[in-house]
């Protein structure tokens, strides 16, 4: 009854994707703490977190494919959005802990008690609040978003330059997160959480609780995302992506549609971010690392570049692989990345979306689809 | 506002653009009076499609004054504001949004804010949606709605843009080589079209095609090398020796 809602509304790609979220937010923390360890049907601790981190990783695909999907800006530093909504989440998890830090301050950091520190910066003020906390998850990545694409977009930066410079800022922020007096712990980052409201973190309560709420914000960030691209906004973002110059004419500002969505696309990896970091139970800056921003793309074009729920499947899928490969066969894992990739683009143009299209052909109308992501100069 | 410098819709005075040193537009100066409908011809390279361009605001022009309706100063407004003042332009490669269906591309054309949160709580009205399906007609694409416009023929996808121009419905239209392609009738329609779209708004088109712009039947102006080398109606300027040499007596 809710799917048919649903489908009915956003279509039934997005539709069926949301209804099987809401059904597993509910069935897998069903299945982890009310049916017994002995039974086949038992869903063990580890398995919920490694689902929850996939979930996490897809809101991320989902993010990114609304900005390269949808608006042709290939984002190369998306892992900087999702490590700065983590690195949010991760400062609130260190107040939880109080005194219970191994130096016993009751509100510095152990790092920073390390470091000699005898104030808080400015940057952990009000983290101890939750609501605060919540807020900055959105807004750092958000405001970051929006300060680069303010200079990036109203100079007309576009293509390869665009994606160098975001790659550029995930760079940067590795560097500046690996400086010990940013503030942020350093290299090490920021671990050893204990609470996350009140409940303690490694409970299975809070594991289950997480991987809940992982599946509801997967299934709120393509409902949300699944409304912005089958608005009339969504008609602009797509006239943009093939021909930029064409949609000027017509009196559309690019440059402020490619604002909204890359700030949107940013606060929701930020999202993603600060729901991965208490799963994980860590955040240090190798989540800047531009390989990861380049992973995401990966995941993106294995699932099918403006499909959204395929940018999800193909998260899911492909960290599914790597967690096999780095079991079976950890040395080949890069390689199998590799090539996964360079399939995915050549014989899979549209990713898995595109293959289960052409194996059963329907009438549902896929998302515009341009045959070449290439701008076409308007004469 | 500053009292208007001029009566005419559009002012182009002693306009010059050069790229790397070649002077694609050259001194030019040509005026539109409202309600106007202007043919331009010339040659290849002319500096037909830069005039536009200049009009337009995707060129800056290296020397000149640019005036729309005599207040809008048109050299310092990017492409979407001049737009928005009501100068709408359908381009020598027809130019249409490949992924989207002709009625999308119609929508996006249609005249309505252009902003951001406009465009994302955008609920098309029962007006907008007659519009779409009168122009549809007009532009006889009705039975294609639904497709893509990537898979549109040359001429209908001259035909989109005309209609792209007709739902934008700005005070100017420029249209750059509207006939392209498209068969005699097809030809001679659009001309029928292009004069009745004239009853309520100014039209400067550019097309090399003398039968079409015979039928217009509206003043010509003959560019040459980036500027003005004659201005008349039809039979004048053919007759004028210089235009016979550089341009009809190829
Ligand atoms: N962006 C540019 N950079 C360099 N040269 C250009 C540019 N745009 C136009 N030109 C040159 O300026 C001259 C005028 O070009 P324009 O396109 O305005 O001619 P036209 O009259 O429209 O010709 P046609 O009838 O072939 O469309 C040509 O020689 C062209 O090569
Ligand atoms: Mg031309």
């Amino acid at each position: 009854m809710i799917a048919r809602a649903l489908v009915s509304r956003f279509g039934p790609l997005v539709g069926i994707a949301v209804a099987i979220l809401l059904a597993l937010a509910v069935a897998v923390p069903a299945l982890n703490l009310l049916v017994p360890a002995g039974s086949p049907l038992h869903v063990p601790t580890h398995v919920v977190v490694l689902l929850g981190k996939w979930l996490a990783y897809a809101l991320l695909a989902v993010s990114l494919d609304l900005v390269w999907g949808y608006c042709g800006i290939l984002s190369l530093g998306h892992g900087a959005f999702f490590a700065l909504g983590g690195y949010a989440m991760g400062m609130y998890l260190m107040r939880q802990i109080g005194p219970r830090g191994v130096y016993g301050n009751p509100v510095l950091p152990d790092f920073m008690v390390f470091l000699n520190w005898t104030e808080l910066p400015v940057t952990w003020w009000g983290f101890q609040s939750f609501p605060y906390a919540l807020l900055m998850v959105v807004l750092a990545p958000g405001l970051l978003a929006l300060a680069l694409g303010w200079f990036a977009f109203r100079s007309r930066v576009t293509g390869v330059y665009l994606s160098i410079i975001t790659q550029a800022m995930t760079y940067a922020l590795l560097l500046a997160f690996f400086r010990n007096n940013m503030g942020f712990g350093g290299n090490n980052g920021l671990t050893d959480f204990k609470d996350i409201l009140g409940h303690p973190i490694q409970g299975p309560g809070v594991r289950a609780a997480l991987f809940a709420a992982t599946a509801l914000a997967l299934a709120a960030g393509l409902l949300i995302a699944r409304f912005v691209v089958t608005s009339k906004l969504g008609l602009v973002l797509v006239a943009i992506r093939d021909a930029e110059a064409r949609a000027r004419f017509l009196g559309y500002r690019a440059e402020r549609y490619k604002l909204f969505v890359f700030t949107l696309s940013a606060a929701m990896a930020g999202c993603a971010g600060a729901l991965y970091v208490p799963q994980v139970g860590i955040i240090n800056p190798s989540e800047f690392s531009p390989a990861n921003s380049i992973e995401a793309v990966i995941w993106v074009a294995v699932g099918g570049r403006g499909t959204l729920v395929g940018a999800a499947l193909g998260a899911v899928l492909v960290n599914a692989a790597k967690s096999w490969f780095t079991g079976a066969l950890p040395d080949y894992w890069l390689f199998a990345l590799g090539a996964l990739f360079i399939v995915a683009t050549v014989v899979l143009p549209k990713g898995v979306m595109g293959l289960a299209a052409r194996l059963r052909p329907r009438k549902a109308p896929l998302p515009p689809q341009a045959p070449v992501p290439a701008q076409q100069p308007a004469e | 506002m500053a009292a208007p410098l001029t009566s005419a819709l559009l002012y182009l005075d002693g306009v010059s653009v050069s790229f790397d040193g070649f002077r694609a537009l050259n001194n030019l100066s040509l005026v539109l009076e409202p309600g106007e409908m202007r043919a331009i011809i010339g040659p290849n390279g002319a500096g037909k499609t830069t005039m536009m361009d200049v009009i337009t605001g995707k060129t800056r022009p290296d020397t000149g004054d640019v005036y729309f309706q005599g207040t809008h100063d048109l050299r310092r407004l990017d492409e979407a504001a001049i737009a928005e003042l009501g100068i709408g332009r359908k381009f020598q490669k027809p130019t249409v949004f490949d992924a989207h269906t002709v009625e999308d591309n119609l929508l996006l054309a249609l005249k309505a804010p252009r902003g951001v949160y406009a465009n994302l709580v955008h609920h098309l009205s029962g007006a907008q949606a007659r519009r779409i399906d009168e122009i549809l007609e007009t532009v006889r694409l009705a039975e294609r709605r639904r497709e893509p416009a990537g898979a549109l023929s040359h001429g209908q996808r001259q035909w989109l843009e005309i209609g792209m121009l007709l739902a934008q419905d700005p005070a100017l239209l420029l249209v750059d080589e509207p006939v392209a392609g498209m068969t005699d009738a097809e030809t001679a329609e659009t001309a029928e079209l292009l004069r009745r779209i004239n009853r309520t708004h100014s039209v400067i088109v550019v097309e090399h095609d003398m039968h079409f712009v015979r039928e217009l039947d509206v003043k010509v102006t003959v560019l040459h090398e980036g500027s003005v080398l004659a201005e008349g109606d039809l039979d004048a300027v053919s007759a004028d020796e210089r235009v016979v040499e550089v341009y009809l007596g190829r």
